[in-house]
């Protein structure tokens, strides 16, 4: 290892350049990082921000990216370092943690195995010497009985359990820089705070330096001192995380900025001169009687993003202002009248509906089983909820609380196990992925037109007249009727996504975590186009997601989902306000806070908390 | 471990159940399918007595499900055979009796066996050694000239069937070139050198069409398993190529291929026939062939079950090993 | 029976191939397989062309002629390189006398008959049994995954053997052999079949046809048979010359096409004892069954190549060194879609 001068930066980036073919990924950056401090690259895809984290390493050496520009990690020149160099800086000086910590190990071979085999490439010695470093640094991550479970294979890991191994790995040889490629990305709300707490640990005891990549603001907001925000390759703002993330001065970092989603209630606890943070009307929620369309009173005039739709004013009536409304959908799916039965009152929400009044979907003693013998498990294990007209109700918790097949239960893709779904009307759904909800061989016109020729309508003007019509209100040209899939954005599909929901003119459509895919800007224009959409057409929404914030932002109640059953429900400004369940608390507390003064508070709190429980 | 065993039974089980009904779909093919089975047996020229008698002989008054009754009895318990003069028995497995020769079946398969085994099993190693050799290298080396050779001569190793390719190493080797002496089967107990000679060249045939298959197999799945992430991780940790190639993407790649391997050696002992034939090498493919020619059912229908439970043990073996290899296999 | 690469795996389905006019370009950049097609192409016409060209000739494929061999020395053909003459352009054969260029332009209607004929059964079988797994439910899937896995334990070569010694003899020989190859050699499509449409079915845009109110079977024709199709053809490509081998190995054991119709396998068993004294005889049927093979493989491999999402760099349609960088762009960059990964292991778990 090249010992390093004293007082020199730990990174020194100038003018780096990376392009790929003709793409031009890293347009001229420079940044340099001070032994032990930490910098977080934030950006949205295509950014340019992993491939400059990549370069670091010179991890795109044989791959046929062209890089230049200067590059020192620890005083080695990465550009003109000979292989052999290279390779004792990778792990050696500087160790990467990726993203995903299931594909990034082994398989086939124990994590203890790895960390070890790592370990001897930089320190040679003797195997048992290595395995003993392998124990020591799963115990400092924080892994319980690491001595058995260094025997252990990485798909008998839980997500957090490999993202620690994998930090375990990097610390093996006591790198100086620790480079993080969105290294929470993978993992849920809960485990991602206790990932990030550890980074912090380490920096705290080890006076590692730390450079985080991450699309998250909120992740870097709780993890580094100072911030690079990117943007096609370029740096668009640096600066101390406080001050950037409080008074940003670029135009794009305001955007980025005021697209984050928040927990906070109100907008009067947001930093002055931010711009108006959701594009949900505050009216909307502090209106509790939720049995109706409350939206009359839509102000509209300090929208800034997003196309602007004449508002049209509804009362409890669903929308008469449907296009031409010739293609008949049958709304006789379900004619049974709702049962007065309520669903669950756990969440301890006062106000009730009068019986079967205005709603548009109600489930009762929801089950779903997978599997059989003993492997059988209730993905779904007794959940009651309703709908009423008008409304939205946000479904959110972790990976395997059962979220999913609920939503999938609920428009019929699934068979209940026990239990009984009563809809009146269509419903329809809103997927996850913008690359697999439509069919690339199929023009996205056609798609959309799915729902009116299932319903049996033949004439093609009049399909074309619809679906025009349909892409228009979602806010797409509506000349595209033979566009393919691939040539739209993500944030686009989406909305072909919804125009295709909305052909079959629903009552209800349920959103499976219709934004998690997308970058935060999109997100934001997006769960606007469905606010939008819900006012004039009084449609009902289910929001399914994992991200607390944005379904604190669109839904008027929420139910918290953990292991198949929900644990907590209620009108959305209770529940994130004065939370009664535990776990409720817990999601709440992992949240990254943008203030990074906050975000240390709320990281004692936890330390304290989890202390507690050890205690 | 509790998994893992589950995961065996689990696969014993179904083992057994397609042999039973591979027993079941072979019985009923070729007793109950043809005309007259009396007649074929006895003979153009045989009286209608004489073919009367034949038909009593072989019970085939009887039920369907009560013959293959007695066939499943026979294989499991043991069986008696009228041999005109006196009562035969036949103990378990017993596969029947042959029409031709009244030769138990199952001592014909046993005798034929050994043969057949020495040929796929020399075979077998040595295609995993040309295959996954040349399959490691063409993908290490990949975008060079050694891939694009390799590549073409994978390619016409796969496009050559096995008796084209036996034919033509017997005239160059043996009789253009006169470097090794016309194959000629010995048994190992007999001659082990002479044993070794007479089979030099089947294994040949056999294994150069089989290695090009596997070096294509090998490489493709080495590509993959070098474009996965955990491959990218070692990279960034500073291993050496040949530490992640040897060690890392070298174990992913050749689990799949020798679980397929093993699957293959057991077609093999079916698929054998075309070099048996070609070689002359006296094995139960050359027996079925015969037996075909002369419609001597009990020993066709032998044949094809003794076939296909090597098969299905191959098959079993091959998730085994695959499963032993990779353990994520047996949660799923 | 030469197993057909193992290699067409059902990953494929999930992301779309080219369509059309892309397919044949990226086919096109491929030279070693217009080359191929080239070959293939005349064996085609050769086949089509056979009472023609014997016609031309002026030979009948069955005809003997004594006099043109040797009886003293065995039935050698008289002339040099097996006799080739103006009369008989490849010469006759060993014993009988009758004229090669006539029996292998028959045999060539033979091999390539039956292997095409058997692809399109196994095909067509695959396709609606597997499309009856994935889509039957719960029941039909079981069933037809058991039929699959017997009959994937059949030997396949020994249970031909077998069926023919016990079919009636009233079936024309070819017609036989067709239906025996093709009904012990079509539960690879549908093993990929059945894959790919359970893949596909856990996509979301099939999820949204369903709630669109479309019939299952209409879901299978729209959503799925189409992104099939690329998986099937590739691996269909690759059946075609399985079925000429395993048509020649029977013909070459003497249980496939019976004498006097002329096949190239069974010339090879007879040439097994002339090829010293009449080369050709030999060469002849080798050597074009070795091609046929070798092209329909090259072509195989080549719609494989064209049709696979990710082949793209393989093919030279931009530069190699533009190629390897979108490669490498396309493997820097993974962006935010790890939330569907995660959404998969909910569904898994």
């Amino acid at each position: 290892m090249t010992p390093v001068p004293a007082g020199a930066p730990l990174v020194e980036v100038a003018d780096l350049h990376v392009s790929f073919g003709d793409v031009r990924a890293v347009d001229g950056l420079s940044f340099t990082l001070e032994p032990g401090a930490a910098l977080g690259v934030v950006g949205e895809s295509g950014s340019g921000k992993s491939a400059s984290a990549y370069a670091l390493l010179g991890l795109h050496r044989g791959t046929g990216a062209r890089v230049s520009g200067a590059i020192r990690v620890g005083g080695v020149d990465v550009v003109a370092a000979s292989d052999a160099e290279l390779r004792s800086l990778r792990g050696g000086l500087a160790a990467m943690v990726f993203q995903d910590p299931l594909s990034s190990l082994d398989p086939y071979y124990t994590i203890g195995d790895q960390i070890a085999e790592v370990y001897r490439v930089h320190k040679g010695g003797s195997r048992r010497a290595a395995r003993a470093r392998a124990i020591t640094v799963l115990d400092r991550v924080g892994i319980p009985d690491a001595a058995r479970k260094s025997r252990s294979r990485p798909h008998e890991f839980s997500g957090g359990m490999r993202q620690r191994a994998l930090i375990a790995m990097a610390l093996a040889c006591e790198p100086r820089l620790l480079i993080a490629d969105e290294p929470t990305t993978a993992l849920d709300v809960t485990v991602q705070a206790q990932i990030l707490d550890l980074l912090h640990d380490l920096r705290r005891d080890t006076g590692l330096g730390l450079l985080l990549v991450t699309h998250d603001v909120g992740v870097a907001a709780e993890s580094v001192d100072e911030v690079l925000v990117m943007r096609a390759g370029r740096e668009v703002e640096r600066g101390p995380v406080g001050s950037v993330l409080a008074s940003p001065r670029e135009s794009y970092t305001k955007a980025l900025l005021s697209a984050v989603p928040r927990l906070s209630p109100s907008p009067g606890t947001e930093a002055a001169g931010a711009p108006p943070r959701t594009p949900f009307a505050p009216e909307r929620r502090s209106s509790s009687n939720a049995g109706r369309a409350e939206d009359a009173a839509e102000p509209s005039t300090d929208r800034a993003t997003g196309p602007a739709w004449p508002a049209v004013a509804e009362g409890a009536e669903p929308s008469p202002a449907r296009g031409a409304g010739n293609c008949a959908t049958s709304h006789a799916r379900s004619a049974a009248v709702p049962s007065p039965r309520r669903g669950s009152g756990r969440g301890g929400v006062g106000e009730e509906p009068a019986a079967g009044e205005g709603l548009v979907m109600e489930a009762v003693g929801l089950r779903k089983r997978f599997g059989r013998g003993r492997a059988a498990f209730d993905a779904v294990d007794g959940v009651d909820l309703h709908v009423r007209r008008g409304e939205t109700l946000g479904i959110v918790g972790e990976s395997g609380s059962g979220k999913t097949t609920l939503g999938r239960m609920l428009v019929g893709l699934l068979e209940p196990s026990a239990g009984r779904v009563t809809r009146t009307g269509d419903v329809q759904m809103v997927f996850q992925d913008p690359v697999s909800s439509l069919n690339p061989r199929r023009s996205i016109g056609e798609s959309v037109a799915d729902p009116l020729r299932a319903a049996g309508e033949r004439d093609d003007t009049r399909i074309r007249a619809r679906v025009a019509e349909l892409l228009a209100r979602v806010g797409l040209d509506p000349d595209r009727y033979d566009s393919y899939p691939h040539e739209f954005s993500g944030g686009q599909r989406q909305r072909v996504g919804i125009a295709r929901a909305l052909a079959a003119e629903p009552k209800l459509i349920v959103c499976d975590e219709p934004v998690s895919a997308l970058d935060v800007t999109t997100q934001a224009q997006v769960t606007e186009l469905l606010a939008e959409l819900q006012r004039e057409l009084g449609l009902a929404l289910v929001f399914v997601a994992h991200d607390l914030a944005v379904v604190r932002q669109v839904s008027d109640r929420v139910a918290v989902m953990r292991q198949g059953r929900i644990v907590e429900e209620g009108e959305v400004d209770v529940v994130y306000g004065e939370p009664k369940d535990p776990y409720t608390r817990q999601l709440l507390a992992a949240v990254p806070s943008l203030d990074p003064a906050l975000a240390a508070v709320r990281r004692a709190a936890r330390r304290e908390g989890a202390e507690a429980a050890v205690a | 471990m509790n998994g893992f065993t589950g995961f065996l039974l689990r696969r014993i089980a179904g083992a057994v159940f397609v042999l039973l009904a591979l027993s079941v779909v072979v019985y009923a093919v070729f007793y109950v399918a043809p005309g007259n089975v009396a007649q074929i047996v006895c003979g153009e020229r045989c009286s209608p007595q004489q073919v009367a008698l034949v038909h009593d002989k072989l019970g085939l008054d009887d039920p369907l499900y009560l013959q293959y009754g007695h066939f499943v009895q026979g294989i499991f318990a043991g069986r008696d055979f009228s041999s005109g003069t006196g009562v035969v028995h036949c103990s378990a497995p017993c596969l029947g009796q042959s029409y031709r020769t009244d030769e138990q079946v199952t001592d014909l398969i046993l005798g034929k066996l050994p043969v057949t085994g020495s040929l796929v099993i020399g075979a077998f190693a040595l295609w995993l050694l040309i295959g996954v050799g040349t399959g490691v290298l063409s993908a290490w080396k990949r975008g060079g000239v050694v891939e694009r050779l390799l590549t073409w001569l994978t390619l016409a190793g796969t496009s050559t069937p096995v008796f084209v390719i036996g034919l033509l190493l017997i005239i160059i080797l043996c009789s253009t070139l006169q470097w090794l002496p016309f194959p000629q089967y010995v048994p190992f107990t007999d001659n082990p050198e002479q044993w070794f000679w007479g089979l030099l060249l089947p294994w040949f045939s056999l294994a150069l069409i089989e290695s090009a298959k596997y070096a294509r197999l090998t490489r493709s799945s080495m590509l993959e398993t070098l474009a996965e992430d955990h491959v990218r991780t070692f990279r960034a940790y500073g291993l050496t190529e040949r530490a992640i190639v040897g060690r890392h993407a070298l174990r992913g790649a050749v689990a799949p291929v020798i679980a397929l391997s093993a699957l293959d050696a057991g077609t093999m002992f079916g698929s054998a026939v075309l070099t048996e034939t070609l070689f002359g090498i006296p094995g139960i493919g050359r027996q079925l062939v015969e037996s075909v020619r002369t419609v001597d059912l009990p020993v066709v229908v032998g044949v094809v079950l003794t076939t296909g439970f090597f098969v299905v043990l191959a098959n079993a073996v091959a998730d085994v090993l695959y499963a032993m290899a990779d353990r994520r296999v047996v949660l799923s | 029976m030469s197993e057909a690469l193992l290699t067409t795996g059902a990953g494929v389905v999930a992301t779309p191939a080219p369509g059309g006019r892309l397919f044949w370009r990226r086919l096109r950049a491929q030279r070693a397989v217009t080359a191929a097609a080239a070959v293939f192409a005349l064996l085609v016409l050769v086949a089509l062309a056979a009472p023609l060209l014997t016609a031309l000739e002026g030979q009948d494929p069955n005809a003997y002629h004594p006099a043109l061999v040797d009886s003293a020395s065995g039935g050698v053909p008289i002339g040099s390189f097996g006799g080739i003459s103006g009369d008989h352009w490849l010469g006759v054969e060993p014993q009988t006398g009758r004229d090669l260029f006539a029996r292998i332009v028959y045999g060539a209607r033979v091999s390539l008959g039956v292997a095409f004929v058997a692809t399109l059964i196994q095909v067509a079988l695959g396709v609606g049994l597997g499309l009856f797994a994935a889509l039957g439910g719960r029941w039909a899937d079981q069933i037809v995954s058991r039929v699959t896995d017997v009959a994937a334990a059949l030997p396949m070569l020994v249970i031909t053997l077998g069926l023919l010694a016990v079919a009636p003899a009233s079936i024309p020989r070819p017609v036989l052999i067709t239906l025996i190859i093709a009904g012990l050699g079509w539960f690879g499509t549908s093993k990929i079949v059945r894959a790919g449409a359970l893949s596909l079915k856990t996509l979301d845009h099939v999820s949204a046809a369903r709630l669109s109110g479309w019939s299952t079977w209409a879901i299978a024709r729209r959503e799925l048979l189409p992104a099939l199709a690329a998986p099937v053809i590739t691996y269909a490509v690759l059946l075609v010359p399985s079925n000429v081998v395993a048509e020649a190995a029977l013909s070459f054991l003497g249980v496939g096409i019976k004498p006097p119709t002329p096949s190239w396998g069974q010339m090879l068993t007879d040439a097994n004892t002339w090829y010293q004294a009449a080369p050709t005889y030999l060469l002849l049927p080798a050597g074009l069954l070795f091609l046929t093979v070798l092209s329909l493989t090259v072509i195989g491999e080549g719609v494989r190549t064209a049709l696979d999402p990710r082949a793209a760099s393989r093919l030279r349609v931009g530069t190699r060194k533009q190629n390897r960088a979108a490669e490498a762009a396309r493997a820097a960059e993974p962006g935010p879609a790890i939330e569907s990964a995660k959404s998969l292991e909910e569904k898994a778990s």
